[in-house]
């Protein structure tokens, strides 16, 4: 009876539900259609036209991402006519702007003098600092083009390093405009947006200025929506190397909502943290706090042996024990106290920073031991 | 949470007060901001400062600070008189209607606004929208509780949810965001003076019998303990000898910390384990080094009751240890034996003596959290409560008169203090003010106040200006900001060095023993 509601993809049938994009049915029945400019969840814009694909009888390839389905449509994913127009926006975007990562023919010369000056404006001899990690790339590898097809644009607009967290690469950017609808639609901060017109377009916060003076907030969403190395952490730059880092799935330290998200570490120091992508409650969106507040756990200013206290408590001096002779002046000491003024004359501070684990630690302890129901945590406070 | 934080996008209107949502919760705030901007949910903000997301409300109301009773009511108020509350609901699902509805009469949108400030047709119009939805879901946090009337807060606004039966259903409910990331957890696990993990009462003789079989021990104590707002002037008055604490630093976050102190010094024995030397940890005779949060395994729980995993990344410095295994030795050294070999174990256990969490289980929880209730390991977990019956049966409406804050103004105190976060920055700053960046957005502590107030008293933007009460002074910088509203300051609490628990005030709450920080009234003047 749902015959109305089929389309055809590489031959094959699929059912949809009215409203549904092309790319949206095909994503959901594993049919791979590279996209650049799409991000999940928001209004597609149809920028990069990576995503096209051939539909029978229609007059131009079609985005996929922004193209509802019809009924009994026919679409040709891979077709020569879809990949010859991929390999053409690829060469355009490679075209434009500082994409060393070796992706390029290297006929000597010019790859060269390209490398140099790009090392020049980057202010390091390394290739870019997303290598390995960059759609673009990627995807330059899967239709195995290059940038020198087209003359190389010049970069117009100096990188931005005067931010706090964040490097804007404007010469790494491909204008596919993730980054706006992340800052838009997802985190709703409404910060960033597309300025200038043509061969001047720029990603622009409040009237052309550095992010530090716009309403951005530094949460990162738009960081982690670049698809290439046009936006990085400042601290990461060149440090993050995805085949160096371990990646650990955790939950954020701060607020209460309990973002998840992934550390990524290398020799025993995590070097960025990012949200972690399709799973609640965050579904990858992390704020500037748990994004980039992680500097303390490094701090040379840790504590790394028990210390015991000297003097009286005026002059504050501290020596360091081991943990068996501060563990047992611990026990010693609660131990008489309980004794002499009974257990209610000792309470215990629980804490709502450490894990439910160790809460249930310290309530055993306070009550199976201590004997004492005087507990507590500052929550209220 | 009676609601997740995932269905706020489908309520179609939003009540956030006592909540600055966009700093202190950022990421749910964008589920309020997505809600409104693509969903066409409506918004009411109430909050008497100029919060980020006011400029997403369809109604902002400025009430004084410390009157939300009056308010709240004031909404009842109208919503009953105008036949708009949710009969049905009432009838078949709560009990005392009736005392609510005596108490409200008298809060008419004149009356109320004589106490809030609120214009009555601002009242009204909230009143009417709030009570026009199919599902309407209330946001709150520390500005609703951190009053001396917090808990009456709380439960009158669980009145207003119930009058309309926004409870129970997808993008409803009554939903308080958790400051700190594992609050509910540290409440969950009881670390709390009456109960056990899971809100088991320690005056419940069955709940004691069961957790001296569990733990292998006799005679648990069947008195309520003391809150920490209670331990703190028993010490001063050498009632409480000595005191253990664990990753908390009450020496900037304790109200009129100048009490605090004294107290704290008073005590024959301290021992604080802790990451970093803090003030507290200044006045300890034992300072034991923890692990951090990235280096442990164990469970956060959210503020949506999710019981999510945290994973060990990275090796502790130095010879830190787990919380949990340093707890143990102590025990061990006192003659009781908690011998756990990771943290697994303890949440095994956990789960065996904690109904709500007993289906829960580290492989359950391995790439999405689970929200308790979760009885049994077959069980889905529970996003939203409430749905059929409350916890005990009935919802009762709770009849509550308003009281004015503790504190006034007058003529020599004659401006209100409230006190809260900023985004750049977390609880007492141990952790932020250690990265760079974070510290380059927000250097230092400010005192925001309102361009009106800023002229009457004659103060420059970026003065270094003193701030006085009646318990002590602090000096920060002057930052003149649209934020305010006129009569009312604003201080952060991060700063240690010019810590805002100087000035405030320690009147707690008679139920909850929560201190009134969001009121307390101050003097300024030039500094020097
Ligand atoms: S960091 Fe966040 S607020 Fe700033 S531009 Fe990026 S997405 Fe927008
Ligand atoms: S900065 Fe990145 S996300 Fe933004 S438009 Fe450029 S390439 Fe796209
Ligand atoms: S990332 Fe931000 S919003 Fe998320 S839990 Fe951490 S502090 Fe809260
Ligand atoms: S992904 Fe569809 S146009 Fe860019």
């Amino acid at each position: 009876m749902d015959d109305q509601k089929i389309i055809i993809i590489n031959g094959n049938s699929f059912s949809f539900t009215p409203g549904e994009t092309i790319l949206t049915v095909a994503q959901r029945n594993h049919i791979d259609i590279p996209t650049l400019c799409y991000l999940k969840g928001t209004t597609p814009t149809g920028a990069c036209r990576i995503c096209v694909v051939e539909v029978k009888n229609a007059r131009n390839l079609l985005p996929a991402c922004s193209t509802p389905v019809e009924s009994n449509m026919e679409v040709q994913t891979e077709s020569r006519e879809v990949i010859e127009s991929r390999r053409m926006s690829l060469q355009l975007l490679l075209a434009s702007g500082n994409h060393n990562c070796a992706v390029r023919e290297s006929d000597g010369q010019s790859w060269t003098a390209f490398q140099l000056n790009v090392q020049h404006q980057d202010n390091s001899g390394d290739l870019c600092p997303v290598w390995g990690d960059c759609e673009l790339q990627s995807l330059a590898y899967r239709y195995q083009v290059s940038g020198e097809t087209f003359p190389a644009t010049k970069n117009r607009y100096p990188m931005e390093t005067v931010n706090p967290f964040i490097i804007r690469d404007f010469s790494r950017c491909i204008l596919c405009g993730r980054c706006v609808q992340a800052c838009n639609e997802v985190q709703v901060n409404n910060a960033i947006s597309i300025g200038y017109r043509g061969t001047a377009a720029k990603i622009i916060a409040a009237g052309d200025r550095p992010l530090k003076d716009s309403d951005c907030v530094f949460c990162g969403e738009c960081i982690q929506a670049c698809p290439v190395g046009a936006l990085v952490e400042k601290d990461a730059r060149y440090d993050w190397r995805p085949w160096s880092n371990r990646k650990v799935r955790s939950t954020c330290s701060y607020c209460g909502v309990g973002c998840q998200l992934d550390f990524h570490v290398h020799d025993n120091r995590i070097v960025k943290i990012s949200g972690a992508e399709g799973t609640p409650p965050n579904y990858g969106s992390l704020c500037v706090k748990g994004r980039f507040g992680f500097n303390f756990i490094h701090s040379e200013d840790r504590l790394k042996t028990p210390l015991i206290r000297e003097t009286g408590r005026e002059n504050g001096k501290f020596r360091q024990a081991s943990w068996d002779e501060a563990l047992d002046l611990t026990a010693r000491r609660l131990s008489e106290i309980k004794e002499k003024n009974g257990p209610d004359s000792i309470g215990v501070l629980t804490s709502a920073r450490v894990t439910n684990e160790d809460n249930y630690a310290a309530m055993k302890f306070t009550r199976a031991v201590l004997k004492t129901n005087n507990i507590d945590h500052c929550a209220r406070l | 949470m009676t609601n997740t934080i995932g269905d706020i996008e489908d309520a179609d209107v939003i009540l956030v007060t006592g909540s600055n949502t966009t700093e202190n919760h950022p990421v749910l705030s964008s589920y309020v901001k997505r809600a409104v901007k693509f969903k066409n949910t409506r918004l009411i903000v109430i909050d008497p400062r100029r919060i980020k997301l006011t400029e997403f409300s369809d109604i902002w109301l400025r009430p004084n600070l410390g009157t939300d009773v009056a308010w709240i009511n004031g909404l009842m108020h109208v919503i009953i008189s105008e036949n708009r509350h949710d009969r049905e609901f009432i009838e078949t699902r709560t009990t005392d209607f009736d005392a609510l509805k005596d108490m409200v009469e008298k809060f008419t949108p004149d009356y109320v606004e004589s106490i809030t400030g609120i214009p009555a047709r601002q009242l009204i119009e909230a009143a009417r929208l709030y009570a026009s939805a199919n599902a309407g879901s209330i946001l709150y946090c520390m500005g609703i509780t951190q009053h001396t009337t917090g808990t009456d807060n709380v439960k009158s606004l669980a009145n207003l949810a119930m009058l309309c039966g926004n409870l129970g259903i997808p993008g409803s409910g009554v939903n308080p965001l958790r400051g700190q990331n594992n609050v509910q957890g540290a409440c969950d696990m009881g670390g709390l003076p009456n109960v056990y993990t899971g809100y088991q009462k320690v005056t419940d003789e069955a709940a004691r019998k069961k957790m001296e079989k569990a733990w292998a021990v006799s005679n648990l104590p069947d008195q309520i303990g003391l809150t920490v707002t209670q331990m703190v002037p028993m010490a001063h008055d050498g009632d409480i000898k000595a005191m253990y604490i664990i990753g908390e630093n009450p020496l900037v976050s304790d109200p009129d910390l100048n009490h605090a102190e004294k107290s704290f010094n008073n005590l024959d024995f301290l021992v604080v384990q802790d990451i970093f030397m803090t003030e507290t940890t200044q006045l300890a005779d034992v300072v034991l080094p923890a692990a951090c949060f990235a280096e442990k395994d164990g469970t956060f729980s959210n503020t949506e009751r999710r019981v999510q995993r945290v994973r060990k990344a990275l090796e502790a410095p130095g010879s830190a240890k787990n919380d949990w295994e340093i707890t143990a030795e102590i025990a061990k050294r006192m003659g009781y034996d908690m011998i756990y070999a990771d943290s697994r174990e303890i949440f095994e256990e956990i789960a065996r003596v904690t109904p709500s969490y007993g289906g829960i289980t580290y492989d359950r929880i391995d790439s999405a959290g689970i929200h308790w209730p979760c009885p049994t390991e077959d069980h889905p977990g529970t996003p939203i409560l409430h749905t059929q019956q409350f916890t005990h049966g009935k919802g009762v409406f709770h009849a509550i008169d308003y009281i004015p804050p503790a504190e006034q103004t007058d003529d020599e105190y004659p401006l209100y203090l409230t006190t809260g976060r900023v985004l750049y920055h977390y609880h007492t700053g141990t952790m932020t003010r250690r990265t760079e960046g974070l510290n380059d957005r927000v250097p230092e502590s400010f005192v925001e106040i309102s361009a009106a107030d800023a002229d009457k008293y004659n103060l420059k933007d970026g003065e270094e200006t003193k701030i006085a009460s009646r318990r002590g002074e602090i000096i920060a910088k002057l930052k003149i900001s649209e934020k305010a509203v006129a009569g009312s300051v604003f201080i952060p609490f991060h700063f240690a060095e010019a810590a805002a628990n100087r000035l405030t005030n320690s009147a707690l709450d008679p139920v909850s023993k929560i201190p009134e920080y969001k009121v307390c009234t101050v003097k300024l003047s030039k500094a020097g």
